[in-house]
């Protein structure tokens, strides 16, 4: 499906002092999607996220909102109420959470009588109808920024910025309103701009990715082609995909690569998918769900790629365990609980791991030096 | 110790008996203190504002001044008062010199810098992201800065309460600028001077006990705005 693009950034530059803090070539915001934006602390996602919104002073490049271009705009103010933004504190004001969210309408000038059905209907979709005349001092975390999202969603806003919103909340808070804010980003349409260091959460809310590092976009995609194909180290291990092999390619056909690993590895082949000439040096990644352990080479299995390993860690991973395995190489794999108790995975412990040719993704070509 | 005894059963006669010098007196120190109260927190919120949500070269020297002058002596205020507003001086064509004007202004110049110092810290006290928040909510500048000033509300009745209290307890610059002339410009604190030099210790203790009882209602007043809204 192809939508319109209703926020279009080019060359888009913020300085703080004399440093440049953000530099981003180009960002496309389609109507109706929402983009996670992820990377490290100090990566710029706030700062992108308050350029886009009209919010900072930019020092280049161009900034076009449904085609009009927004920074020469002496009414800037008027396109501003078209947006809105939730920030990781739910900054509220020191009133009750019904005043809370009326705060946006209130400023609109939007009539008493048309304010307070929206107040209330959007508290009910948040979870917080019956907190509408409780102080906004006395709400827990949870609470507050459900109370900050209805604040935003009652405007309606044409794109809703939402900077770590869940970044300050406990487990439980967290899990029961990125389902409500699944929901309700997919039942209003909304478009969207989230940023956030967790992949669970961008996986989760976001139909497309953009991966920053030092204020900068380094790859921008489709979520699945994201998390699956990133185009370096870095954006690699940011989605979690945790194994990085570097071989060499023996054979290329059809897309399928066969590659020797390095001296470390013991010379094994792996197969892989991606386009690449034989005697190039190519970086490959695996996600670790999509590796399986067993106590057997499982003869049946269409894993192609197979390895004994030794298990050198078991890691808790949310509802998961992380089991990282010495194959000569570093191999990452998710398992549940259950499978970790039926293979009687502990540190020093032997596996077979597997996963497939179609698992295992080309990640670049160039740049490696040619020694494996 | 008869002596405060008889003093405080002479004050109460003048209170009890609403004497009429004692009541005109009172009203007097109210209307001055309250007006100059009034003025100091205009002046002080358009000192402060400005100063809390801009950057510039020198904020800190401002800053620090504001701090100064949160500690301005009134008898140095009084001079400088009495030397502008004096016949020949800039200002003496307004012929305002031992008059209530004359004294609230000095008593706002006073409070002025209480008021703005006192505000200025609480603005910067407010939550750093509260500015661009308020911005993204979809606020004009004059509506930004009205939601902080109202968010600010309980530190900045505080420093209402300050810059009164200042001006009501202080004698220096009101007896330079007003005179403490009887039925004109005589406030609490002007006429308990005169009467404890003239020996008349009753009648300063009755003017004294007003003093604080006055001070207390204003700022009792004040108190239960400001709690009423902090445990709801």
């Amino acid at each position: 499906m192809s939508r319109a693009t209703i926020l279009e950034a080019r060359n888009l530059r913020v300085h703080r002092g004399r440093a440049q803090v953000l530099q981003v070539p180009a960002l496309d915001l389609r109507a109706g999607e929402v983009l996670a934006l992820m990377g490290p602390n100090g990566a710029g996602k706030s700062t992108l996220m308050l350029a886009l919104a009209g919010l900072l002073p930019l020092s280049g490049g161009s900034l076009h909102f449904k085609g009009v271009e927004l920074r020469s705009r002496p009414d800037r103010e008027a396109f501003r109420r078209r947006m809105t933004m939730v920030f990781q504190d739910p900054l509220l004001f020191d009133a009750t959470v019904a005043q809370n969210i009326a705060v946006g309408l209130k400023l609109r000038g939007v009539p008493t009588a048309v304010r307070e059905p929206a107040v209330r209907a959007w508290a009910q979709r948040l979870g917080i109808g019956h907190l509408l005349q409780r102080s906004a001092r006395h709400l827990s975390g949870g609470e507050a920024q459900r109370t900050a999202l209805a604040r935003a969603f009652v405007l309606g806003p044409e794109i809703l910025f939402l900077d770590e919103p869940f970044a300050s909340l406990d487990a439980p808070a967290r899990e029961g309103l990125l389902d409500d804010l699944g929901h309700i980003l997919a039942e209003t349409g909304s478009t969207a701009v989230i940023s956030t260091h967790d992949q669970g959460e961008a996986a989760r809310l976001a139909h497309r990715l953009a991966v920053m590092k030092e204020g900068t976009i380094l790859q921008t995609g489709g979520l699945r082609e994201v998390m699956n194909h990133p185009q370096d180290p870095f954006v690699a291990a940011f989605v979690g995909m945790e194994t990085l092999l570097k071989g060499q390619v023996m054979a290329s056909r059809e897309g399928l690569l066969t590659l020797r690993l390095g001296k470390g590895a013991g010379g094994r082949e792996v197969l892989a998918m991606g386009e690449a000439q034989p005697g190039q040096t190519v970086l490959v990644g695996v996600r670790p769900e999509n590796v399986t352990l067993s106590l057997q080479t499982d003869k049946s299995s269409s894993a192609r790629n197979t390895f004994p390993g030794t298990v050198t860690k078991v890691l808790p991973r949310g509802p998961f365990f992380k089991v990282e395995l010495d194959c000569g190489f570093f191999l990452a794999a998710y398992v549940t609980a259950q499978s970790l108790a039926e293979l009687g995975l502990g540190p020093g412990g032997t596996v077979v791991a597997s996963f497939k040719a179609t698992a295992a993704h080309l990640i670049r070509r160039e740049g490696l030096d040619a020694e494996v | 110790m008869d002596l405060i005894w008889e003093g405080l059963r002479k004050a109460l006669e003048l209170l009890l008996t609403l004497d009429p010098e004692v009541l005109r007196i009172t009203l007097l120190s109210l209307k001055v203190s309250g007006l100059a109260t009034l003025i100091s927190l205009l002046v002080g919120l358009g000192v402060a504002v400005p100063v809390a949500l801009n950057e510039f070269p020198g904020k800190r020297l401002v800053i620090a001044l504001l701090n100064t002058g949160m500690g301005l002596p009134p008898v140095v205020v009084g001079l400088f008062v009495t030397v502008l507003l004096w016949r020949n001086g800039p200002f003496g064509f307004l012929e305002i010199l031992y008059t209530p004007t004359a004294m609230i202004l000095a008593q706002a110049v006073i409070a002025s810098p209480i008021i703005a110092g006192i505000s200025l810290s609480a603005l910067q006290h407010l939550p750093p992201g509260l500015r661009l928040q308020i911005l993204a909510l979809g606020a004009s500048r004059p509506q930004m800065v009205w939601l902080l000033l109202k968010e600010a509300r309980l530190p900045l009745l505080a420093a209402v309460m300050a810059g009164f209290g200042g001006v009501i307890s202080e004698v220096g610059a009101s007896i330079m600028v007003g005179g403490n002339i009887k039925g004109q410009t005589r406030v609490l604190t002007t006429a308990t001077v005169m009467e404890t030099s003239k020996g008349n210790f009753e009648v300063a203790f009755a003017l004294s006990i007003l003093l604080l009882a006055l001070a207390f209602a204003v700022n009792a007043v004040l108190t239960h705005v400001q709690q009423r809204d902090r445990s709801r």
